[in-house]
């Protein structure tokens, strides 16, 4: 479980393009659910993101991450509990290490590292099994350079990655946005199928109503800085969602107009 | 002719060890570090320091690696904790250490004829190859390792680094100082060759380097068997045959440094302009999956 409270964060602070992003911000995620944030450009999706994995520190307010405090843990530090997929494929691979390479490395997540050599020949029937869940043929690619790879191929690989070693929370950052329709939809249901067999708790920021709804347990719609809507996706349906989404949207841009 | 080659392999070997050190901030780390100006004579000047003393010439030349290593620590400093930009903070650095270099010895240039050296027993070739293999060899090592494998991630993509659970910095001062120690070395073992240390011996180096890490990269492209470290050293030979065969043809020792230029420049060039034609011919490849 999640619990987000009273969180503030401003940029630019003193200078006149101050921008007050959260100002007493309350979130609570449940434990094993995935949960759909939508909202529109500047609402503060990805700074909540950035907060929760520690890349950006808040102003003031509190993270918990199944009870424990994680405020003062350093970005490096909380990877042991959160996973995160970016929605640039590269950034959760390494392009000039091979498969193999990647997926030792992840599979090292927050152990020590040292001096043994990486690669474990013993491992790589276990990696194979794990890759040809992906149905991608990565298996008989395993000493292919990454950066030789698609980008679906790459972000299923990314997606592997984070979630080798079960993660305590799953953030996953419009990662489907940067890929087409077809291999957005493949990516959707692995990520699904990570999500249900491991019971991750997920928070899944995405500009897609409609996977949106019919990937997550429940939608979250921000709107300058606050919950705008509170909603079990099987008490809404998406013509209900996409107006909301839509008017949401609207009073931002008009907003943001004058 | 065959004395002249003879030089220029052996000179190639020291240099090799400067490129292989070169590699691992310029190619591993993407960190153009141009510390190497002052860590390379500040080796030389340390192996001096301790031979005057009195130690000896296998002790005092390890002893420039540490100091080299202690110097990459300035760079990192400089960049990772006061953010100054990479190229700025290796630019510091080397002006810092070119006082530092004077102040070792106090003095610009320091004989070393009378003194002994790591090439008194043996041949001198000899005694380079088996430097040069033996780092080579721990250098790759190193590279198949978790910590080695992690100072790769974090040239190509620190947010995988830290995603991991690591801090991406503690790799950029492994690099740095590994590097740094290195060039020192390299500038130690260039100070034996020729009797002398000197504290304008570095002047353009960085070029140099990077002339013989792009050479190396450049030569058997395609061949996916050659590491790294293989191919830094014959790229530092390389270099320093095509060097001995310009002044051979006539070309006079001043002219070197703008050779050494025009050989990056055409390498480089040859090597952006040949990665498109790549690139090209790659997308006709079909790879199963999405």
């Amino acid at each position: 479980m999640l619990e987000i409270k009273n969180l503030s964060k401003k940029f630019n602070i003193g200078t006149e393009n101050e921008l007050t992003v959260f100002d007493g911000f309350n979130l609570t995620i449940n434990k094993g659910e995935c949960t759909g944030i939508l909202g529109a450009n500047g609402c503060g999706k990805s700074t909540l993101f950035n907060i929760i994995s520690g890349v950006l520190t808040q102003d003031g307010g509190e993270i918990l991450l199944n009870d424990e405090n994680i405020n003062n843990l350093k970005e490096s530090e909380r990877s042991k509990f959160i996973g995160r997929v970016h929605q640039n494929p590269s950034m959760g691979v390494s392009p000039s290490l091979t498969i193999l390479e990647n997926i030792s490395l992840s599979d090292k997540k927050c152990q020590k590292f040292g001096l043994k050599k990486l690669i474990n020949r013993n491992k790589i029937d276990e990696f194979k099994e794990i890759l040809k869940t992906l149905d991608l043929g990565l298996e008989n690619m395993l000493n292919t350079e990454v950066k030789f790879l698609s980008g679906g191929q790459r972000q299923s690989l990314s997606l592997l990655m984070a979630t080798i070693k079960k993660p305590e929370l799953l953030l996953l950052d419009e990662h489907t946005a940067a890929l087409d329709p077809k291999t957005s939809r493949l990516i959707m249901d692995k990520t699904r199928e990570l999500i249900k067999s491991h019971s991750l708790t997920t928070m899944m920021i995405s500009h897609n109503v409609r996977d949106a709804l019919n990937y997550s347990d429940r939608i979250i719609m921000l709107d300058k800085g606050h919950v705008a809507l509170d909603v079990r996706s099987k008490d809404i349906n998406e013509k209900e969602l996409m107006k909301i989404y839509n008017s949401r949207n609207y009073e931002s841009s008009l907003a943001e107009a004058v | 002719m065959n004395s002249l080659i003879q030089t220029a392999i052996e000179q190639g070997l020291i240099f090799g060890v400067l490129a292989m050190g070169v590699t691992i901030t310029f190619k591993i780390l993407d960190f153009a570090d141009m510390s190497a100006e002052g860590t390379f004579p500040m080796g030389a000047f340390i192996f001096a320091k301790f031979i005057l003393a009195g130690m000896p010439p296998l002790i005092s030349t390890l002893l420039a690696f540490f100091f080299g290593a202690f110097a990459g620590i300035i760079t990192y400093i400089l960049h990772v904790k006061m953010k100054i930009s990479a190229l700025l903070s290796g630019i510091l650095t080397m002006t810092l250490l070119y006082s530092v270099n004077l102040r070792i010895n106090n003095k610009s240039n320091v004989g070393l004829f009378n003194y002994d050296s790591i090439f008194d027993n043996m041949e001198v070739i000899i005694v380079l190859i088996i430097i040069v293999a033996i780092i080579k060899i721990l250098m790759d090592l190193f590279l198949k390792t978790e910590i080695g494998y992690l100072l790769i991630a974090t040239g190509d993509n620190e947010t995988l680094v830290k995603s991991l659970g690591e801090d991406s910095n503690k790799y950029k001062l492994i690099g740095l100082m590994l590097s740094n120690g290195l060039v020192a070395l390299s500038g130690a073992m260039m100070a034996q060759y020729q009797g002398f240390a000197d504290s304008n011996m570095a002047t353009g180096i960085v070029v140099i380097a990077l002339a013989s890490v792009i050479i190396g990269e450049t030569i058997f492209k395609n061949s996916k068997k050659l590491k790294r470290t293989t191919r830094a050293i014959i790229g530092a030979i390389i270099y320093k045959v095509i060097g001995a065969i310009a002044i051979d043809l006539g070309l006079s020792p001043q002219d070197l440094k703008a050779i050494s230029a025009i050989i990056v420049i055409a390498f480089l060039g040859y090597n952006n302009l040949s990665l498109n034609f790549i690139q090209f011919k790659s997308k006709k490849v079909k790879v199963k999956g999405v």
